[in-house]
């Protein structure tokens, strides 16, 4: 009998000790990142986060362009991917007989579980040159007027970089969002229904409103996503470390920076620049992270009340 | 079939009997550098196993500043570089660090332009003209008057360039600081730039793939990425005004101007040289060595290593497009090569 309660204990303590441990590896990764950045930070100051300039010859490093191409990839990204994820997460809950919703549930689960890197070679190879060939004439034929869709149609560029974010983070808001509208109780829609509402009626009311807060912590998981993706995103966005209106100008990304330049960063203030590039990355993805499990946790927690 | 089998057995219990394991230790001598030589080490270190089988290298190409990085940490026993470590670099590693020469290869100039069908020339001037993105367009004048009755086509210039830090980058910047004031001032030279131009594609692989699949673009590679992916590269109008294809030869020429007064310490840069037949964007690529080796077996290895590299080892550039040593540099390094003290 004593022998099995220390199995217990210790079994316990072991599994404590792991999941201790989840928490110090961040902890100690977050201060790693604040040691290493001390040199760039204590040089730039505030002003790395504002500079445009990124000149390893001459030791002057600024972030700007790396926030704006981060921010903006990632917006671009989840413009395209919301209305479709929504509409897979709908179809899924709504419409789709149990053995075809499962059929596709395992298909967009596939699509979580391709390597970046296939995203990426597939961007180069096969969207790329659609986008120079025929997406990007025709858009500036028709719409040339912005400044948006101004300039010379690479096919490497801010657009590029958006599309194919989007694909990569379709799965995670799609499955999320059905998560979320699962989880509205049946009676609500019952409720609805039986009052004469229509199919539309119903899902406006009884799903979609409910689930409003967990739908956008959906949305900004996929933006945490987003924000951090990096190899399919090197391989596509130009690697161009300005700021343009223009989508169809090439870019650079606060991950892709890093990728690009890390092992041949030579000089210690060249490196600690590029740590602080991570202790950006960082410190945004954690807080995106934070405000989605929150977001999704009020909701699907609201109706297990309900039920 | 019982024959056969005998015959197998006999082979295997041979081969067992001559591997160094039983009577040696297996000496395991790691580096870790330039990516610019890859391909020639890589060779080195398979030939080499045959020659001398109680020694393995292990030599991972990550990069020029990589390999400078690793082997000031001692982190392992040999780096590799196309670019000098700098005075602060050297301050840092605290003991002598040797650079020893071994081969030296080309950047080419590669380029889509689908009506094209001859070799395009291009001058210092037209390079980095096109690179700071003054000259925008394939049919501008001046680039033209370097391509006499060549129909070039009225559409923009598409540069791409590297955008991770790269040995080849430093010796293509060295080349236009070389050529040109303008550059020299506004953008300097090193393994990573602030390009004024240019979509930025990761590795010699990410540029040559750029340019394979963007029609009138133009971009920088190591000259066996050229060859393998099949793309156009341009001949370069050298010092002497004559315009010279890359190749063996012609690199081999552009060492041959250098080693003429060769500095003892090897720091010297080969772009832009007089030779008539010398083709101007070329780069020597070092390994470096503590000359104070710790470790009294892996010294003695690493220093014949050297010396095969340098002399026999030297047979196996040409296949691979770099330019073996001349007799009279080889002769020098030998020399430094016996100051390494284990």
């Amino acid at each position: 009998m004593k022998n099995k309660n220390f199995a217990d204990k210790t079994f316990f303590s072991i599994t404590r000790i792991a999941s201790i441990f989840c928490l110090v590896l961040i902890i100690l990764l977050f201060l790693m990142l604040i040691k290493e950045s001390l040199l760039a930070f204590n040089k730039f100051g505030f002003k790395f986060f504002i500079s445009k300039v990124w000149d390893p010859v001459f030791e002057e490093y600024g972030a700007l362009p790396f926030i704006y191409g981060t921010v903006v990839s990632s917006i671009l990204a989840i413009i395209i991917s919301f209305p479709l994820s929504l509409g897979i997460a709908l179809f899924l809950s709504e419409f789709a007989g149990s053995k075809l919703k499962e059929f596709l549930s395992v298909i967009i689960s596939l699509l979580a579980g391709i390597p970046s890197v296939i995203y990426g070679l597939w961007g180069i190879f096969v969207l790329a040159p659609i986008l120079r060939g025929y997406v990007e004439p025709f858009l500036q034929k028709i719409f040339g007027f912005l400044p948006i869709f101004s300039g010379e149609p690479y096919g490497l560029d801010m657009l590029a970089a958006g599309i194919i974010l989007s694909i990569m983070i379709t799965p995670t808001i799609s499955s999320i969002s059905k998560d979320v509208f699962e989880a509205v109780p049946r009676s609500l829609r019952e409720a609805a229904l039986s009052l004469g509402a229509t199919k539309w009626e119903m899902i406006k009311i009884s799903v979609l409103k409910p689930a409003k807060q967990g739908i956008i912590g959906a949305v900004i998981l996929g933006l945490g996503r987003a924000v951090g993706e990096t190899m399919a995103v090197t391989m596509v966005i130009g690697n161009v470390h300005e700021i343009s209106l223009s989508l169809f100008h090439p870019s650079a990304t606060l991950a892709s920076v890093i990728a690009n330049e890390f092992a041949e960063a030579t000089t210690d203030l060249y490196m600690s620049s590029l740590f602080t590039i991570g202790l950006t990355l960082f410190v945004v993805t954690i807080m995106l992270n934070i405000i989605a499990k929150f977001l999704v946790y009020s909701t699907t927690r609201k109706y297990k009340k309900l039920l | 079939m019982k024959k056969l089998l005998t015959k197998f057995l006999v082979s295997i219990l041979s081969l067992n009997l001559s591997l160094p394991a039983f009577s040696q230790k297996i000496i395991l001598i790691n580096g870790a550098g330039a990516t610019f030589p890859y391909p020639l080490y890589s060779k080195w270190f398979y030939e080499y196993a045959k020659i001398d089988k109680t020694v393995n290298f292990n030599y991972q190409s990550i990069g020029s500043g990589g390999g400078i990085r690793q082997i000031i940490a001692k982190t392992v026993d040999f780096g590799a570089t196309d670019a000098v470590m700098t005075k602060e670099q050297e301050k840092q590693a605290g003991e002598e660090i040797l650079h020893i020469p071994m081969t030296a290869g080309a950047v080419v100039l590669i380029y889509n332009v689908p009506e094209l069908k001859q070799q395009l020339n291009l001058s210092a001037e037209l390079i980095s003209g096109i690179f700071l993105g003054k000259i925008t367009r394939w049919n501008d004048k001046k680039i033209q008057q370097e391509n006499p009755g060549v129909n070039l086509p009225n559409k923009k210039i598409i540069v791409a360039r590297r955008s991770d830090g790269s040995g080849t980058t430093f010796i293509f910047t060295d080349y236009l600081c070389e050529v040109s004031n303008e550059w020299k001032s506004k953008v300097g030279k090193g393994t990573s730039v602030n390009w004024p131009v240019g979509l930025g594609g990761k590795g010699n692989e990410g540029v040559a793939g750029i340019v394979k699949n963007t029609p009138y673009s133009i971009g920088y590679v190591e000259i066996s990425y050229a060859i393998q992916n099949n793309l156009s590269y341009a001949k370069v109008k050298n010092k002497a005004g004559k315009y010279i294809s890359p190749s063996v030869e012609a690199i081999t020429a552009a060492i041959e101007e250098k080693a003429k007064n060769m500095p003892a310490d090897y720091k010297v840069s080969i772009v832009n040289p007089d030779g008539e037949k010398a083709y101007p964007i070329c780069g020597f690529t070092w390994l470096l060595v503590y000359k104070k080796q710790q470790d009294k077996q892996k010294g003695e290895k690493l220093v014949n290593f050297l010396k095969w590299a340098v002399t026999d080892g030297q047979k196996y550039c040409a296949d691979l497009i770099y330019a073996p040593l001349p007799d009279n540099l080889v002769k020098m390094v030998l020399e430094t090569i016996k100051k390494i003290e284990y």
